[in-house]
């Protein structure tokens, strides 16, 4: 787009927009980063009432280990220097590396990291022998990862996430896709209706729906034993039951999320492959499907935000052995006997988030479209 | 598309939602005009205390729970109308509370209290959402388009992260003599409790919520924002329009219909708000309507579950979610008549 010069800003709205944005950001990251900057520390240091105290950590790092002051030099300028070059490096991958497969991504950044450490290392051997700046400074220790996921079972409930997650995205994928392309195509009232209902069906608290399942759930096996005999499961607790609920609950996001995806698609390309003698089915598995995947990838990435965040109805659909990362947590936080115990829901909190922070590294572009698809359009 | 092919389509997905949505809603109808409870019967119980030549009996009555020959406690359920709503609304009290003009009695209340909550949070948290979203889009858009991405990647964070460890990360900011609240306290020169006053909690609250959202509204307008009429500004500048009268006339009018849809979204969500009451601890002070039904239905010290209460409550929490989604059906209809759906 041009630029003209009457739209031009004068230099201290510029700077005034300058210094919010950042003022932003620095809101919007703060508390992130310092959950993770509390999680490596020791409970006195963590949960010092001074910031600095909280960053370097002295106790932390007389007690446990430490990061030296040349240690950070070389560590900030290795990531400088990385983030300068990424697209000379992945040119030359992409250069040793001329084919596509499907682990092409993952094994960048797996060779990636190794130069990185390779690299590190070698540095830091170095400037050990040039004795420079050799002091400790940042204390860090991971033993409260190692409690969270060893000792608190978050192992675990780190499997059971991931059951739960992927059962969520794969169905409602399924289904959402499916109904979405039939909503996009077949204009009549009976598609309005079933839109409409479905965003009544959006706005519903979560714990009225619970409160409906609860005694189904529980005495599911007397309930169901006419019809299933001895089959018969109790649903409660269960997590193929759970992720049944979560994507009913996820249903009407993702057929109205769907629709509008596939509403840009032209109809005259199904109506081509029509003609060429495609039954319905065939023309959306064979021509659609293809160029839908943005589409798709965008609206599994906010089912897997559905089941993932999900507290209400995982702890209350199920039992402790099947629980899932998220309703886990609140057996750490909420003893407050000590302040190790603290830490060690930080901790948790922190390993439960980064999964995360790399949907959003990887997934911008696609988390951005989908909040805007719903909006900019409908 | 054939009318048989449309079916073919959409059944799975209508049947989760028939399943899982529409028949716990009936169910949950149902329930709420139901009670459930053990059945007690008197029982005469003899029991005999060593004495003197003679034992001293006395015999009692008693009442306890049924049982069954397996041993399980009867459960009976009965048809009791209105009950539990009047209960649960407890409207004589609550008629005494506003004809003396007592926060303070109404707050006595569990429901109504939710409820005070609930409809304050959504309303103090929509403008502030509306508010910051849009100056952030604006101050991004200003920006140089390198550092664009950047920006937005970070305002994402908020957004993303699992809202139970969003408002821990902020509790765990405040809490006891966590570093904002000793800032708090040096520049206010006393002691400050973040966790144990009602308005502070709800503040708290209030700032996690817009934390949350405000990415989210950010990142609609900022989308809206890149389809301006360029030419349209261009020649109010001409008109000599300032920049406020443009911002006024032009662009607000321009997103309006996005700050509409954002405002429905988290209408919608924040007349949810539950997460918040778990991760800060509040229910002593503060409590919302989601989390009313859900302390119904998690077990008490017996085991047992208020089904029918969390039912009625759940009923009663309906009745707000329909007057919020009306404006947004009634847009949908609108859209529909016209032909834009």
């Amino acid at each position: 787009m041009i630029e003209t010069k009457s739209l031009k800003q004068s230099l201290s709205l510029q700077l005034t927009s300058s210094f919010f944005v950042f003022l932003w950001c620095l809101i919007a990251s703060f508390p992130i980063f310092w959950i993770t900057i509390m999680s490596i520390k020791l409970p006195v240091d963590a949960f010092s009432s001074n910031p600095i105290t909280v960053i370097f950590g002295p106790l932390t790092s007389q007690e446990r280990s430490s990061v030296s002051l040349n240690d950070l030099i070389i560590l900030s300028l290795l990531i400088f220097a990385f983030y300068k070059l990424r697209l000379k490096i992945l040119s030359i991958f992409n250069q040793v590396l001329h084919f596509d497969f499907i682990l092409k991504v993952p094994l960048f950044y797996l060779c990636l990291s190794i130069l990185f450490l390779f690299l590190f290392r070698t540095l830091n051997s170095f400037s050990e022998q040039l004795n420079f700046a050799d002091f400790e400074i940042l204390g860090f220790t991971f033993e409260h990862y190692n409690t969270v996921w060893f000792e608190r079972d978050f192992l675990k409930y780190f499997w059971n996430s991931v059951i739960v997650t992927s059962g969520v995205v794969v169905v409602s994928l399924t289904f959402g896709t499916l109904a979405g392309f039939a909503l996009a195509r077949y204009k009549s009232s009976l598609a309005f209706w079933i839109l409409v209902i479905a965003l009544v069906f959006r706005a519903l608290p979560h714990s009225i729906l619970v409160a409906g399942y609860l005694p189904f759930f529980m005495n599911s096996s007397e309930i169901l034993r006419p019809l299933l005999g001895d089959l018969a499961p109790t649903l409660f607790g269960k997590p193929f039951a759970v992720i049944a609920v979560l994507v009913a609950i996820n249903q009407p996001f993702t057929i109205w999320l769907m629709r509008s995806f596939f509403q840009n698609i032209p109809s005259e390309l199904d109506e081509a492959a029509r003609i060429d003698g495609c039954s319905h089915f065939q023309a959306f598995i064979k021509v659609i499907m293809p160029i839908m995947w943005p589409g798709v990838i965008t609206t599994g990435l906010f089912s897997f935000m559905l089941g993932y965040n999900d507290y209400l109805v995982t702890s209350l659909l199920l039992d402790a052995q099947n629980q899932t990362m998220v309703p886990a947590i609140s057996g750490l936080f909420n003893r407050d006997t000590s302040t190790t115990d603290q830490v060690v829901a930080v901790a948790a909190a922190v390993s439960i988030t980064a999964p995360l922070f790399l949907l959003v590294l990887f997934f911008q572009k696609q988390i951005v479209s989908g909040l805007t698809a719903g909006a900019v359009k409908g | 598309m054939k009318k048989r092919d449309f079916y073919f389509f959409v059944v799975p997905s209508l049947l989760m939602m028939f399943l899982f949505i529409a028949v716990p809603l009936a169910i949950v109808f149902k329930q709420s005009f139901y009670i459930t409870q053990n059945v007690f019967e008197k029982v005469e119980v003899e029991t005999c205390t060593p004495g003197f030549l003679k034992q001293i009996c006395q015999t009692k009555i008693e009442t306890k729970p049924k049982l069954d020959e397996n041993g399980n406690v009867i459960e009976v359920t009965d048809f009791v109308g209105f009950e539990n709503y009047k209960n649960l609304l407890q409207i004589n009290k609550f008629k005494n509370a506003v004809y003396n003009l007592s926060l303070y009695e109404i707050e006595k209340i569990n429901f109504w209290k939710a409820f005070r909550f609930t409809i304050s949070f959504c309303l103090i948290t929509l403008p502030l959402v509306i508010f910051l979203g849009l100056l952030i889009a604006l101050t991004v858009n200003n920006l140089t388009r390198s550092i664009k991405g950047p920006v937005i990647f970070i305002s994402l964070l908020p957004f993303i992260i699992t809202p139970i460890i969003g408002a821990l990360a902020i509790r765990w900011l405040f809490v006891g003599e966590g570093i904002l609240t000793a800032l708090l306290e040096y520049l206010m020169q006393k002691d400050i409790a973040m966790f144990a006053n009602a308005w502070t909690l709800e503040l708290l609250m209030i700032i996690y919520r817009v934390w949350h959202v405000a990415p989210f509204a950010f990142i609609v307008f900022y989308a809206g924002l890149q389809t301006v009429n360029k030419e349209i500004l261009e020649s109010a500048v001409i008109d000599g329009a300032n920049r406020f009268e443009r911002l006024r006339y032009i662009i607000i009018p321009h997103l309006m219909p996005l700050i509409i849809f954002v405002s429905l979204i988290h209408l919608m969500d924040s007349y949810r708000v539950f997460e918040e009451i778990v991760a800060f601890s509040s229910q002593a002070y503060v409590i919302s309507l989601q989390w009313l039904t859900y302390d119904f239905l998690i077990p008490d010290d017996t085991g047992n579950r208020l089904i029918n209460r969390a039912s009625t409550s759940a009923m009663l929490t309906m009745v707000g979610v329909s007057i919020i989604i009306t404006p947004l059906l009634k847009r949908t209809w609108e859209d529909y008549r016209e032909g834009k759906l």
